[in-house]
């Protein structure tokens, strides 16, 4: 009887593990679809698509996750074949310096003009 | 002084964000292949379409040759239009023709080859798509020129034409 219990106390340990680890997977995988631009749809991201392009992407993406590639490699592998334009969430490099900046540089601007106007006419 | 100076300041970063949105609004804002991109042949795994066995990038690509890999489809109307040129090249020494077929039915296909003829020294298939995205392809047909070294030196989006080819011999000559 009580190898029985330890029996099924494993069975249940290790069935439990690997349906956490399953869940996982598929929590990174929506992760990164949700991230990928499909190139034939209009504004739609690869989770959001149906289309055959999609459903390829899909396929790859799972198989890389499960060959144990991370998400960033994944991305990688993705912008090697059809550029930065495939991610959603652009990279900091020099095509998008500016993208990255701007705001904060208007955020600079706008602080600059509002200590002057404000604290500086108090004083 | 002290407000001109700001004006100026002001003027300049104006035109800065003008300059900056404008190209912007110039840039295409759909996906535009990069055609000219040097780049290695992937290496994979793919079932043969006349031997019924699996076959490796590395047994496929041989050194000093040229290849073409066009990705086909029976179901596909450009790729009926492109055939007739593809069967043109196939003619030429000094290049290979690998066709991929991209999400077929085999009889389809098989009918397809029969009535057009045969322009590839092998066909793979491709039946769920991933060996297209392997080489970065986003629909069909698309054709890839890889030279001696086993580079992808060119792609072509959509049917070739004369024009492609010509280029083609001129590259391979």
């Amino acid at each position: 009887m009580k190898i029985l219990k330890i029996f099924i106390l494993l069975f249940l340990v290790t069935n439990f593990s690997e349906l956490r680890s399953d869940e996982i997977n598929d929590v990174l995988k929506n992760k990164i679809l949700k991230n990928i631009r499909c190139l034939i749809c209009q504004g739609q991201s690869v989770y959001d698509s149906e289309s055959e392009f999609a459903s390829s992407i899909k396929l790859i993406v799972d198989r890389k996750i499960n060959e144990g590639l991370k998400e960033k490699q994944i991305y990688q592998f993705l912008r090697e074949k059809y550029g930065d334009w495939v991610i959603f969430d652009p990279q900091l490099n020099k095509n998008t310096y500016v993208l990255w900046l701007l705001p904060l540089l208007l955020f600079l601007f706008g602080g600059a003009i509002i200590y002057k106007k404000i604290i500086l006419n108090k004083k | 002084m002290k407000n001109k100076f700001s004006l100026f300041v002001v003027v300049i970063f104006l035109s800065f964000c003008f300059v900056i949105f404008y190209k912007g609004l110039n840039t295409p804002n759909n996906y535009t292949p990069k055609v000219n991109e040097k780049k290695n042949i992937p290496t994979f795994r793919a079932k043969d379409f006349n031997l019924d066995s699996h076959i490796n990038s590395d047994e496929i690509f041989e050194e000093n040759t040229f290849y073409i890999v066009n990705i086909w489809a029976s179901w596909c109307v450009p790729c009926r239009a492109e055939h007739p040129l593809l069967m043109q090249l196939s003619k030429n020494q000094s290049i290979k023709l690998i066709g991929l077929n991209y999400r077929d039915n085999y009889d389809n296909a098989k009918k397809f080859i029969d009535d057009f003829g045969n322009p590839y020294s092998r066909i793979l298939i491709d039946k769920d798509g991933t060996l297209g995205i392997e080489f970065g392809a986003y629909g069909v047909p698309e054709t890839f020129l890889i030279d001696k070294n086993k580079d992808i030196i060119k792609k072509f989006v959509g049917p070739i034409n004369q024009e492609i080819v010509n280029e083609i011999k001129s590259i391979i000559k």
